[in-house]
């Protein structure tokens, strides 16, 4: 087949119909991606709004460096922002990855599968719930004058705790039901990896004489190893994000728990709609993303090198 | 050969007996504190006030009610407002991710789009680096002047990469080629091979990214916290998170030693307030048995290789 190098205008007109399908797309690309991700030079500015129109405020702010950056850095929330942010997710990178693998093979093992379909429909359900609903679900619990546990503690003879003015509880408690809330959804990946094993290799290996044990070490873990590798870059990119529902709707914005809930996403949305400080809030997004970038990226390289099938990209 | 055919897949596989047992527990356990929210707050919905005050929250009140429902529906202006929006931001935003996600990504699956590579990378790239909530903002409010309008909350989300990266490879594995030369042979045209050959395929695709687009419209209260500040036009979950913060407001001034009244704040009782949370999960809960083995699908037949 030999073509002829066509004018760059006759491509376009031949691709006409193709351009329309992706033109609303590559219009939401532009206005909620491209222009929010340059928009973000407002973190080395003082940010001013003007009448003139956003892109005019954008090009007239004064320019500061990295003036707003240095102000989040000496602030006291940034070392208690940064040890929440990657304390959380260290432990949900950690539990998640084991939980959902060590569900996923057992509900692959399980012998009864009218009673698996009932648990994964069951395990699958908080995850469709939004932290607005599961809020009032667990104030029910936790609630101080009302809530089930006071109510069990008390008719033990035990003094009641107010949870949503006891920072000490909530680590433990927050860290719980984040797992709890993914568990089904994360887990189904594994499972189904776990399913599409050729049983043939299990026969094999119980001729060896491998036990349940070393089956599921030799067989399962090794075939599941590169979706899990997969998984593990997509979520240690996000290891400076946070559920943000998590962190700020369940503590119910109580002032004596912002020391162990408050995350970088709840403090950019407080620093946005309480003090107002553009330049500082999108400085701390900035770095954010940034790190979540380059991390991805050497996640990925790294993956690469040793396990090629498993790299994103 | 007798013996072999007895060993089906499901045995080999399978735990014996008594690990069975135990990992039957353990998730029966698991599977019940997953479906206990929801009944939790239906059974409170239909817990009489009084008994709320004098026991707190049970999971067996002595005394079941509709009051708190008739109530509802009698005073329920709000309620009923937020539910139109709840719906109307849903229904609308849906089909717009639907359409545009399934449109660019047909236009990337197809071989002779001499910019198909240019337009993968447009959109891969947007996986890789987050804008932020602050210039995402600014955009919103400044560049569209979208505060307190409707719109705001649906045109954020109304395309999704991740969608069109599900669609891609549902295309590419699922429509055979041929049966597009053929229709070209036939002298169809490339608009009318898409929406009388395509999409009837690839319903399946779509039925599954509608899905998890539908519920992420529904369960969104964080744009309506960031964009509706001074409206009552709000979706159904940023109403509960109102009402959560008036409690938490409330329960404040009153240890402060100041009156619930002064606050001037008007808020629905217990019940009625579960009430609200049951009408804004019961869409989910109804459909979800459902829709849920799409998502089972849609995560494992997606993928995410790029």
């Amino acid at each position: 087949m030999v073509k002829k190098k066509k004018s760059f205008w006759q491509k376009l007109k031949d691709n006409r119909v193709y351009l329309l399908l992706v033109a609303p797309g590559t219009l939401f690309l532009i206005i909620f991606f491209y222009i929010p991700v340059l928009a973000n030079v407002v973190a080395f500015q003082n940010f001013q709004y003007s009448d003139q129109g956003f892109i005019y405020s954008l090009f007239h702010s004064p320019w500061v460096g990295f003036q707003n950056f240095e102000f989040f850095f000496k602030s006291a929330d940034f070392w208690i922002v940064l040890r929440n942010t990657l304390g959380y997710n260290l432990a949900f990178l950690f539990l998640n990855f084991f939980f959902a693998i060590f569900f996923g093979i057992v509900m692959s093992q399980l012998r009864n599968r009218k009673l698996l379909k009932v648990y994964q429909t069951s395990m699958l359900f908080p995850y469709f719930l939004s932290w607005a609903v599961l809020a009032f679900f667990i104030y029910a619990f936790l609630s101080p004058d009302k809530g089930i546990i006071n109510h069990i503690i008390q008719s033990m003879g035990g003094k009641p705790i107010d949870f949503y003015n006891t920072p000490s509880v909530w680590p433990g408690l927050l860290i719980f039901l984040g797992v709890w809330k993914g568990i089904g959804y994360n887990s189904i990946l594994y499972f189904a990896t776990a399913m599409g094993i050729n049983p043939e290799y299990y026969e094999a290996a119980m001729i060896d004489g491998a036990n349940k044990w070393e089956q599921i070490k030799n067989v399962t873990l090794p075939a599941i190893l590169p979706v899990a590798t997969l998984m593990l870059i997509l979520n240690i990119g996000g290891i400076f994000r946070s559920d943000f529902g998590l962190f700020y709707l369940i503590p119910r914005n109580s002032g004596t728990l912002i020391n162990v809930s408050q995350t970088f996403d709840t403090y950019i949305y407080r620093a946005l709609t309480t003090t107002n400080d553009i330049g500082m809030s999108t400085a701390a997004g900035l770095l954010q993303s940034v790190v979540g970038m380059l991390l991805i990226i050497i996640t990925n390289m790294i993956v690469r090198k040793k396990q090629p099938d498993a790299a994103l990209f | 050969m007798r013996k072999k055919k007895h060993i089906s897949a499901v045995d080999i596989r399978s735990f014996s007996k008594g690990p069975n047992i135990f990992f039957n527990i353990l998730l029966a356990i698991l599977a019940l504190s997953c479906v206990l929210p929801f009944f939790f707050i239906i059974v409170l919905s239909l817990t009489k006030e009084s008994d709320i005050t004098t026991y707190g929250y049970q999971f067996w009140p002595k005394h079941w009610t509709f009051a708190s429902y008739e109530y509802l529906g009698r005073m329920g202006g709000q309620v009923l407002e937020s539910f139109g929006v709840s719906i109307f931001v849903t229904v609308i935003g849906t089909l717009m991710n639907s359409l545009f996600s399934s449109t660019y990504a047909y236009a990337i699956s197809r071989r002779d789009f001499a910019f198909a590579r240019f337009f993968t990378i447009f959109a891969l790239v947007s996986m890789l680096f987050t804008p932020g909530m602050v210039p995402t903002y600014l955009v919103v409010t400044q560049m569209l002047g979208l505060k307190d309008n409707v719109w705001a909350l649906i045109l954020p989300a109304c395309f999704g990469v991740y969608n069109v990266l599900i669609m891609r490879t549902f295309f590419k594995t699922s429509i055979p080629e041929a049966i597009l030369e053929s229709a070209r042979v036939d002298g169809a045209g490339e608009i009318k091979i898409f929406t009388d050959i395509v999409v009837p395929m690839a319903i399946p695709g779509i039925a599954t990214i509608s899905l998890f687009t539908c519920l992420s419209y529904w369960n969104d209260w964080f744009n309506a916290m960031l964009y509706m500040t001074n409206t009552k036009m709000i979706p159904l979950q940023y109403l509960l998170v109102q009402i959560s913060n008036n409690i938490q407001y409330m329960s404040q001034t009153i240890s402060a030693g100041g009156s619930a009244l002064a606050a001037g704040q008007t808020l629905p009782s217990e019940g009625m307030r579960f009430a609200i949370v049951v009408v804004a999960t019961l869409p989910i809960a109804l459909t979800y048995p459902f829709f849920q083995k799409y998502f089972v699908k849609g995560m494992t037949i997606g993928g995410v290789k790029g």
